[in-house]
């Protein structure tokens, strides 16, 4: 073989491999994943035991309602409730496609039969209730089946005096079951209402995105409201809203941050302090609650 | 409408050419006494023409006639029902939306405390109420006349048409959602009665901020939705042209939302809608709350409270399986 021969083999052999690139860049997106705010290739196991958080910049990564529980509830304690409803098509919606489809179709990609799973379970050894929203379920809008889970939910945790946590992600009402999904608006803050008299406690956690008609419910009415920092929580989308006024809007408009500056949510808590932060207000309303009952009444003043 | 002619919307435009034909034909009568008998005969067409019109409304026909520029808004309901209503200003908190409008109503049978969202007549108007679009301190007036209503045990009629709260950056930054949210949380709580009225458009949350109420009413050309049609057409076909596909798909009209079951009674209108005859259209609202209201009074206040959270607790379709 001459140094000609050598180099025109060579030249085949790269070829070759180039044309296995779509192949090889597969396992590679499943072993990396670029940080969509620093850019910064992570490796993906890494970044799963990093609660799916960019170690270089903090970028709350958004995350399936399943990997949520893990993160939150004690390993072993969770037990799923209402996981048999399943949304029907009350309007017959046909789209571009049907509703049935579309229905189908949020499955496959989510695993998940709604985009919304709810239970009960221990953090830190504090039993609560949980609703646990899934962006990669349907956008996590809210339909008859969000809104009945959401509100069997509270009534479970009325019944058994728990707290109730409820994290958010959404898009807002599922438009392909109409007046229905408005109407779940009503029928979550209605069970919320009841709850909220018995004197229990609600912590609504709201992640990366929350929009529409889940804000204009159950994830505005916390007794105690977190966001995760960077998400995105607002009513209207900002491109209605610049549509709206004609003017752009400033970059950090509708994060987590913005509405912490502006009063609308508590705090706001990185994901790897979360579990920690709950069980710590868990505790802190339930010592409050408990003492008075424990300790006998203080005998009033005989005089003023 | 009672002094103004009523303007054609589009579909109507062949019932507006025939009415033009019998007035062209009309001017010539006494000159032609002969044509007498073709002006009864299109006179006839025309009746024919407008009752098979009316009867035969798309959703989209609907939405039209309920965003109609001279369709009746809220205030002319309040002057109707009670031309001396007491109007209440103002959320205590620094703002008085004008987009909604509260007070105090005497409906003979009934005192009732009164609110509605307001889109505004002259184009000066409809920009100091963001064309009916209240912000979150018009959902927080309305909310402290609810606690009003409930202290002095009045019950509460509510008048929607808007096509939602305002999307704007000041709205978004005291909380539109949160102020929509609580109304929900507290109208389900409310322990005096509560009635709600689509008289136009009935748009999505802000819509609903106001309307958790014992029982629905929806006029007859009157419509209610998640979203706007055009907001739903963007969306799912990406395409704005696709109103009329969305409005349909969505199930927006007062029958339709009545055969859902979502809603309690329809409301007629004057033939045309309610922009023909304001009176018609008001005394039927009227007479509409009065009848449900008598019914609603006889409660207690856990009764009633019970009642209207039941309501909601009851709408939605989801199959339950087995396990």
């Amino acid at each position: 073989m001459d140094l000609k021969e050598w180099f025109a083999s060579r030249k085949k052999q790269r070829e070759a491999a180039e044309v296995k690139l779509p192949l090889a860049t597969d396992e590679y997106c499943a072993l990396w994943t670029q940080c969509f705010q620093c850019r910064e290739l992570l490796y993906t196991s890494q970044l799963r035991q990093n609660l799916h958080v960019c170690p270089k910049c903090h970028y709350h990564f958004r995350i399936g309602a399943m990997q949520r529980v893990e993160q939150l509830i004690d390993h072993g304690t969770f037990h799923e409730l209402d996981a048999n409803l399943e949304s029907s098509d009350p309007l017959k919606f046909v789209d571009t496609d049907s509703y049935v489809k579309r229905q189908a179709e949020a499955s496959r990609k989510s695993g998940l039969t709604e985009a919304v799973i709810t239970g009960a379970g221990d953090i830190e050894g504090e039993k609560a209730c949980f609703g646990v929203m899934d962006f990669g379920h349907f956008g996590g809008s809210m339909g008859s089946v969000v809104g009945e889970k959401v509100a069997r939910i509270t009534e479970y945790a009325t019944e058994k005096k728990l707290p109730l946590i409820l994290v958010s992600s959404s898009g807002g009402a599922r438009m392909q079951e109409g007046i229905f999904s408005l109407m779940q608006l009503a029928k979550t803050s209605s069970a919320l209402k009841s709850f909220a008299d018995s004197g229990l406690m609600y912590i609504s956690i709201l992640s990366e995105p929350t929009y529409g008609g889940v804000t204009a419910s159950f994830a505005m009415l916390g007794d105690i409201i977190i966001a995760e920092p960077g998400a995105r929580i607002g009513f209207a989308g900002r491109r209605v809203i610049e549509q709206t006024i004609r003017q752009k809007l400033p970059a950090d408009f509708q994060t987590a941050e913005y509405l912490l500056k502006h009063g609308q949510v508590d705090m706001v808590v990185e994901r790897a302090e979360m579990k920690t932060k709950l069980a710590y207000l868990i505790r802190f309303h339930a010592g409050s609650k408990s003492k008075p009952q424990s300790t006998p009444p203080r005998p009033k003043a005989a005089t003023r | 409408m009672t002094d103004k002619k009523p303007i054609p919307l589009e579909f109507e435009k062949p019932l507006e050419l025939l009415a033009q034909q019998i007035e062209a034909l009309e001017k010539q009568v006494i000159d032609h006494p002969e044509l007498e008998n073709d002006i009864d005969r299109l006179q006839e067409q025309y009746e024919n023409l407008r009752r098979s019109l009316y009867s035969n409304l798309s959703a989209i026909d609907h939405l039209h006639i309920a965003r109609h520029p001279q369709r009746p808004y809220t205030r002319d309901y309040f002057d109707r029902w009670d031309p001396n209503w007491v109007e209440l200003h103002g959320d205590r908190k620094g703002m008085d939306d004008p987009a909604m409008v509260t007070g105090l109503v005497d409906l003979g049978d009934f005192k009732v405390l009164a609110v509605g969202t307001q889109k505004g007549r002259s184009l000066r108007d409809k920009q100091q109420c963001n064309f009916g679009m209240p912000q979150p301190e018009g959902y927080r007036k309305a909310l402290r006349l609810f606690k009003h209503a409930e202290k002095f045990a009045l019950p509460v009629v509510t008048l929607i048409d808007t096509p939602g709260a305002y999307p704007g950056m000041a709205a978004e930054e005291h909380n539109q959602a949160e102020a929509i949210a609580v109304n929900l949380f507290e109208l389900a709580g409310l322990k005096v009665p509560v009635i709600a009225i689509v008289t136009g458009e009935g748009g999505s949350g802000g819509a609903l901020a106001v309307g958790v109420a014992n029982r629905i009413l929806m006029m007859e050309h009157s419509v209610y939705s998640v979203i706007s049609p055009e907001g739903c057409a963007s969306i799912l076909w990406r395409s704005a042209e696709k109103v009329q596909d969305a409005a349909r798909a969505m199930k927006i009209t007062a029958r339709e939302i009545l055969a859902l079951g979502v809603i309690d009674e329809v409301i007629c209108e004057p033939l045309g809608g309610a922009h023909h005859d304001y009176d018609v259209a008001a005394a039927n609202a009227k007479k509409a709350v009065i009848k449900q209201m008598e019914k609603l009074v006889l409660m207690s206040g856990d009764a009633v409270r019970a009642d209207r959270q039941k309501k909601f607790r009851e709408i939605g379709a989801f199959h339950e399986a087995t396990a």
